[in-house]
């Protein structure tokens, strides 16, 4: 009897799950709340010893736009300029140029990231955190406040860079 | 045990009858009940997915105007229009404050009445909805990019402005009447000389193709009867409008009766073309007036609100030819005219049948200078060389009419709680379904426009009653949907509503979703005390006001510690949304504050004003639920007691 309730229960989920058809959407943005860090698997992480804000990963490109980038060897001082104008209104609430804050400061960081790292965690931080395991690792380390995604195109993003490189 | 498995056996069943949600499987309306129709099927619109239509209904009494999807009748928004709403702080922040001003003052309260979507060559192009304001005669544009009220104007001569605020087929003008006449210019008089001295104000408002701003062109006072409804020519009717008429008996007292003794009123035919070539050529008296005209600007995000002083009227006996009185039974309400723009329905609301009147004819008639006499100079046309056919019988109490451009008309009838659908053309009744109580406005995408999407009804009723769990003395307001695809109406689900959702206009998702805004730019934020840097974040004293600048990101205000306020003080929180995402908008509230939250959409700045009331350290926070640090999100002002020496500082994250 217990059987037959369980199959009848089976058949009965079945059938109201059985004609999905469609393509499941895209969801665009962020989705507050529906991804809490807590269930992110620590599994991922990478070991312990080093904080995955001191660990140098120089050849990860992490996951975005952004598939090659190859600096110049000089700095263009126009473009960092203006890199510095976005990271004024759009990054510092944020990131303090030289010093932890509420994410981790950008002085130095082509010590430890990729030029195309750095670009996709700025163009696209919420896929970076759902598939970059160093991307999810930060995330755990700055207390589970996610970087948001700030809209920069990408020449906006490109130019941040630059001014990256005069810190 | 054996009940278990009923239930399972049961819900097997009620499995297989919605589990394939493909459309095209349609029924007839043969049975009756949930399980024997595929009316769940029709309006299920599974999780994640969109509705095919957005519907903004007015918010009625509660003065606002609130955005539904068909078929599913879900809720997205209310948005405030003519009352204040301390959920996204209009009407209460220093930035909106001004939308809600009139002559009379600041008004916090509205009647929204009847929505009308923007249209381009009869069209619907989903660029703005303009509703009305019935008790203080006002016109609201609601922008469809933002969702937001951008601005209002207020109706001068003008008194319970109900014959509005419909569009024409190029949004040249949105047009508001007034339901009660009135002296005008207004003065002290006795009420019983009312007849021949009060005015009627039919307002012309000119709505800039661009920008959108509004501004009467010209009102044309007509004699004081109550202007009711009115709806514009469409096609080749295109230059007129009409305007349902009761009380032609210019009644003052005890209109139930003395209202209802004529035979006939009027349905008022005005060629605005004409008035406006009129008025091009210098034509019109310019007249003393104080009205105001609020505007909303999404780069300073804030209001500004300017009083008028002066309005163009037109005397309609100074203009030839431009308005005739086409006589319709009993106190006509409704005011329709169909997508070829041939057939004006007048609904009297008191007879038996519809009346259904022929443009040619009018033009015609007009034209063989036909008259039946004239009432205060202005000619009136002969019932029989005007009519197209009359609807007989088809209900009681009709009132209003929509199309679905399929040559069908489909009118609710109040007494008789029905909508009927008849075809234009020939007259006959074709279908007939109940409503749920007593039915007001119907409204079919698009239905009063030269092109409907005649696939959904939504009625609009007046009387709840035993529909939905009782809640008390008051119930909820109510809407029902009905597919019109086939020969006969399918009723498909009822749903609640704000306020009392006098009229709807409904327009395909696809012509607005694709325009909807989802942040306002940093960059292109002009507030006078925006925050748009966080470096720049700080406090000013100024006497005894004080400015915070400050802004807020996931999931912290800068500055979160301030001291040096004391009692006394006026205080303003200055805020800057620095987010530049969809969908991260951030609150903040302060003890004690006698106003109401704030909530900042990305790139937004709006502002509270508080009065520290009591030395001590006060806390502040953000009530919008934003990231898992939400809880977080907080700080403290220091206040200390009027004339000390505390030094004006302030900080985040250091001392």
């Amino acid at each position: 009897m217990k059987h037959l309730m369980k199959s009848l229960a089976a058949v009965a989920i079945i059938t109201l799950i059985s004609c999905g058809g469609k393509e499941e959407k895209k969801n665009e943005g962020i989705q507050i709340g529906q991804k809490p860090a807590a269930t992110e698997t620590p599994t991922e992480e990478p070991a312990a010893t080093t904080k995955p804000s001191e660990t140098i990963d120089l050849t990860n490109k992490g996951v975005g736009p952004i598939k090659n980038l190859v600096l110049p060897a000089e700095i263009d001082q126009a473009m960092a300029a203006k890199g510095m104008e976005v990271y004024k209104t759009k990054c510092m609430a944020c990131h303090k140029p030289d010093k932890k804050f509420i994410g981790p400061a950008p002085k130095d960081i082509f010590l430890r990231r990729t030029p195309e790292w750095i670009m996709n965690m700025i163009l696209d931080p919420e896929d970076m955190i759902q598939k970059d395991p160093l991307a999810k690792a930060l995330l755990i380390e700055f207390n589970g406040s996610p970087m948001a995604n700030q809209n920069l195109t990408e020449e906006e993003a490109r130019q941040v860079l630059e001014y990256f490189r005069t810190l | 045990m054996k009940k278990t498995i009923n239930i399972l056996v049961s819900l097997i069943m009620v499995a297989g009858l919605v589990s394939c949600n493909n459309g095209g499987n349609k029924r007839g309306n043969k049975g009756k009940g949930g399980l024997a129709t595929n009316a769940a099927e029709k309006v299920y619109v599974a999780p994640g997915d969109h509705d095919e239509f957005y519907a903004f209904m007015s918010g009625g009494f509660s003065g606002q105007l609130a955005v539904y999807g068909l078929p599913s009748g879900r809720l997205f928004k209310v948005i405030p229009v003519f009352s204040q709403d301390p959920e996204k702080a209009y009407g209460y922040n220093e930035e909106s404050k001004a939308m809600l001003e009139t002559s009379y003052g600041f008004v916090p309260w509205g009647d929204a009445h009847h929505p009308d979507i923007s249209q381009t060559n009869g069209e619907l192009d989903g660029r703005w909805v303009f509703i009305n304001e019935n008790n203080t005669p006002r016109i609201a544009r609601i922008d469809l990019t933002t969702f937001e009220t951008a601005e209002i104007l207020e109706i001068p001569n003008s008194a319970g402005n109900h014959s509005s605020s419909f569009v024409t087929e190029n949004t040249e003008y949105v047009v508001a009447g007034t339901r009660f006449s009135v002296p005008v210019p207004q003065r002290d008089m006795p009420i019983k000389d009312y007849k021949g001295n009060f005015k009627g104000a039919l307002s012309f408002i000119t709505v800039d193709p661009k920008s959108g701003s509004m501004s009467i062109k010209f009102q044309l006072m007509m004699p004081g009867f109550d202007y009711d409804l009115s709806h514009p020519g469409r096609d080749k009717s295109h230059g007129w409008f009409f305007f349902t008429t009761y009380n032609t008996e210019e009644a003052n007292t005890l209109l139930e009766v003395n209202a209802s003794q004529n035979d006939k009123d009027f349905i008022a035919a005005v060629n605005w073309k004409k008035i406006e070539e009129y008025v091009n050529n210098g034509g019109g008296t310019k007249v003393p007036a104080n009205y105001a005209h609020n505007v909303y600007n999404d780069e300073t995000h804030s209001a500004t609100s300017t009083m008028l002083k002066e309005v163009l009227t037109v005397n309609p006996l100074d203009v030839p030819g431009a308005v005739f009185f086409l006589p319709t039974p009993k106190s006509p309400h409704g005011c329709d005219v169909d997508p070829t723009g041939e057939y004006i329905v007048g609904n009297g609301k008191l007879s038996a049948d519809l009346t259904v009147h022929s443009f040619t004819k009018m033009l015609a008639a007009i034209e063989n200078k036909k008259f039946d006499g004239e009432a205060y100079g202005i000619p009136i046309l002969k019932f029989e060389d005007v009519l197209a056919g009359i609807v007989k019988q088809p209900g009681l109490g009709p009132l209003h009419t929509e199309f679905d451009g399929k040559g069908n008309a489909y009118t609710s009838f109040f007494i008789s709680s029905e909508v009927v659908k008849w075809k234009l053309g020939t007259w006959e009744v074709e279908d007939r379904q109940p409503v749920f109580y007593s039915v007001g406005h119907v409204m079919i995408p698009g239905g009063n426009s030269r092109k409907p999407f005649g696939k959904y009804l939504v009625s609009l009723n007046k009387i709840t009653k035993d529909r939905y769990l009782p809640t008390g003395p008051e119930v909820t307001q109510s809407a029902q949907l009905f597919d019109i695809s086939g020969d006969k109406m399918e009723l498909l689900l009822d749903f609640p509503t704000i306020g009392e959702p006098h009229y709807a206009a409904g327009i395909p998702a696809d012509i607005i979703a694709k325009n909807s805004k989802q942040i306002f730019k940093l960059s292109e934020n002009k507030h006078p005390y925006a925050t748009l840097t966080d470096g720049d974040a700080r406090v000013e004293r100024k006497g005894n006001e004080v400015h915070i600048y400050m802004t807020m990101i996931r999931s912290h205000f800068n500055p979160d510690n301030i001291e040096g306020v004391k009692v006394g003080d006026k205080v303003f929180f200055h805020v800057t949304n620095h987010e530049q995402d969809y969908d991260v908008p951030h609150g903040i509230s302060m003890i004690g504050a006698n106003t109401s939250e704030l909530l900042i959409m990305p790139g937004q700045t709006e502002t509270f004003v508080w009065y520290p009331k009591q030395p001590g350290i006060w806390p502040f926070y953000c009530p919008d639920f934003c990231s898992a640090l939400h809880q977080e999100m907080q700080g403290y002002v220091r206040v200390s007691p009027a004339g000390s020496g505390t030094e004006l500082k302030w900080s985040l994250g250091e001392d």
